[in-house]
């Protein structure tokens, strides 16, 4: 299904940021997963159309990076770190339980709900192990809060996933103080970003 | 004079200290202000020089010595590197979150003094909440004057773009980020040419780290001669560094070089957690090979580090303590860079993956007497004669990364692999 004018709208503000049209395929490519809840190929042939590329040339930047996910996407991305500082603290404890509780193998989709992945490092290593829900963050994370976290988003199905509250509900240890809440926070499996569409906000 | 440049703001004012109403409440924008009516785009340049700032991203490249290297063309850009994904490395995500105008007044300053009319803010994609704070930043800023067209009335105009990476650690080598910001995979480009000749679009361009740019307020404020006072020579001004693993109060502490190790980890980080005992540390990040307490009275320096055969890199302190299962710790950051391999040369894209299997085996139980041999041998050709600083068959230096875990453990450890490879059961695999 090709782009909506609202879509258009938002994807032709992305190109008018850039000096040349190639450098908006990665935030078009957000554009299209948040489109088809996942990156399909005609939302990569929509990216190409607007960036002077081939479809293929589209797929090859896609491909290089882990954050864009082709074929069937869950409806929660739960990235669990085990780089080197969560590795010490325990990360791999918190994989398992996850996966477990998810009832999912590490990298496999189950109903349709989760993604559990390995995250490499994203950064939160004062807050070890830590673990992004669609990419929102929580430190400090337990097996046990890891296995709450899973039942939560299996049973509540929430629309709208922020930082703020996961780290409320579920995380221990911050790597810094975060400061004041953040009304934003992600609307599926792509960073929640304003001016990618990404973003929903809480009321 | 104050021990903090980059955290007083943040520190005092915990509700609002990334929004624009408190940062000018609290003296900032102001030097923006006095330089741009009344300095040249030299003097500032001049000043970022004397203040014999290093680079904070990991290479300690000196900046005013960048951006001395700057090609004539026209247009030119300037590119944040805001990829902070360095195992370990957590301060920028801090910057980014509670003090973004610090970051966009250090960004309007330095486009003004290299005549750069368009910024990029490239942020890594697993960071989307201190995207969000930048970007609303960046839109005070835009309403206040501060960036667009004619700023304050000088005639110099700025725009300021703010673009989210996709989950690449490559991507914070500085031309991988080029290549990704210009719509490509993010495979670093061979040098030179270098990006202050041919960078963003082949147009002269100078990539900086956020911590980097974040203290050009306080140099043109205080001149760089105040900055050069700070601190020992060759590790000038303040730093942030990320301690975690097992550390009693991990966190980011900005602190002035000097200090020694004991200083840092016991005093700063409160020790190693329960009471426990040192084993060994990473003392810049991931690919920095790991030090031990035989050194904790060694100041931290860059140069103090680089003697010692490792580096300060992205200012991230990784503890381990006495429990740590130093071959697991390895493979984590071996499986780290394997993954992380963008695949363009050989020796890293294969020689990283042996690696990770052969500690997968030796982990697994069922190591072999010549996995010891056949760890350094891959090493060897990854990154030959493994010295330091290490040589390199790669475009990039990700794949001497992978090497520093191994030569860390055999240096270090070589007794506790044997034993894990001869014992299995005795070593606890």
């Amino acid at each position: 299904m090709s782009w909506s004018p609202e879509v258009s709208d938002n994807a032709e503000s992305i190109l008018a940021k850039y000096p040349e049209p190639r450098s908006a395929v990665m935030p078009l490519l957000y554009l299209a997963m948040r489109e088809d809840r996942g990156l399909t190929p005609e939302g990569m042939r929509e990216v190409a159309a607007r960036t002077a590329l081939t479809p293929v040339q589209v797929e090859s930047v896609a491909s290089f990076y882990s954050m864009f996910k082709q074929g069937d996407v869950a409806e929660y991305v739960v990235s669990v770190c085990t780089s080197i500082s969560c590795h010490l603290l325990g990360g791999d404890d918190v994989l398992e339980a996850i996966s477990d509780e998810a009832g999912t193998k590490v990298g496999d989709i189950h109903d349709g709900v989760f993604f559990v992945e390995r995250a490499e490092c994203i950064g939160a290593c004062g807050g070890a192990p830590a673990v992004q829900v669609n990419y929102e963050l929580v430190e400090g994370v337990t097996p046990e809060a890891g296995r709450r976290l899973c039942r939560w988003l299996a049973e509540e199905r929430p629309g709208l996933i922020t930082s703020d509250h996961l780290q409320g509900e579920f995380g221990g240890v911050k790597s810094f103080d975060w400061g004041p809440e953040e009304p934003g926070g992600a609307i599926g499996p792509v960073p929640a970003f304003e001016p990618y569409g990404t973003a929903g906000e809480s009321t | 004079m104050s021990d903090q440049i980059l955290t007083t703001r943040m520190e005092a004012h915990r509700e609002d200290s990334h929004t624009l109403e408190r940062y000018e409440a609290t003296g900032g924008y102001a030097t923006l202000r006095r330089a741009i009516a009344e300095l040249a785009p030299e003097q500032i340049l001049d000043e970022v020089k004397a203040a014999n700032l290093r680079g904070r991203g990991g290479a300690g490249f000196p900046c005013g010595v960048k951006w001395g290297f700057l090609a004539p063309a026209r247009p030119r850009y300037l590119v944040i590197n805001g990829d902070e994904s360095e195992p370990g490395t957590f301060k920028d995500r801090q910057l980014l979150e509670r003090d973004p105008h610090q970051l966009i007044e250090g960004i309007v300053l330095s486009s003004y003094a290299l005549d750069v009319n368009h910024t990029f803010v490239y942020i890594r994609g697993e960071y989307p909440r201190p995207a969000r704070r930048v970007q609303r930043a960046v839109e005070e800023a835009y309403a206040a004057g501060y960036l667009g067209s004619d700023i304050l009335g000088s005639g110099f105009s700025l725009e300021v773009t703010v673009h989210l990476g996709a989950g690449a650690y490559i991507c914070g080598e500085e031309t991988a980020l080029l290549n990704s910001l210009e719509g490509r995979r993010g495979e670093p480009r061979l040098k030179p040419p270098f990006p202050a000749v041919e960078g963003l679009y082949a147009k002269p361009t100078i990539v900086n780290n956020v911590e980097t740019i974040s203290n050009i307020p306080w140099i043109v404020a205080n001149g760089g001669a105040a900055y050069d006072a700070i601190g020992p020579e060759g590790s000038r001004g303040t730093r942030l560094f990320s301690l975690s693993g097992h550390i009693e109060r991990p966190g980011n502490y900005e602190i002035v070089m000097g200090m020694t190790w004991r200083e840092l980890i016991y005093d700063v980080g409160g020790g190693i957690r329960s009471g426990n005992e040192l084993k060994c540390w990473i003392p810049g990040g991931a690919s920095a090979p790991w030090l031990t307490p035989d050194v904790l009275d060694e100041p931290v320096t860059l140069d103090d580090a680089g003697r010692l055969g490792t580096m300060l890199g992205s200012g991230a302190v990784v503890v381990m303590d006495e429990t740590t299962n130093v071959v697991a710790a390895a493979r984590s950051i071996v499986r780290f860079f394997a993954h992380e391999s963008c695949g363009q040369c050989t020796p890293c894209r294969e020689g990283g993956t042996w690696l990770e299997r052969i500690l997968d085996r030796i982990l697994a139980g069922h190591g072999r007497e010549s996995d010891i041999d056949l760890l350094l041998d891959v090493s060897d050709n990854i990154s030959p004669g493994l010295t330091w600083p290490p040589a390199q068959t790669t475009i990039c230096p990700l794949g001497p990364s992978t090497v520093s875990p191994i030569t860390s453990i055999m240096t270090h450890f070589r007794s506790e692999v044997e034993a894990m490879i001869r014992h299995p059961e005795a070593a606890g695999v």
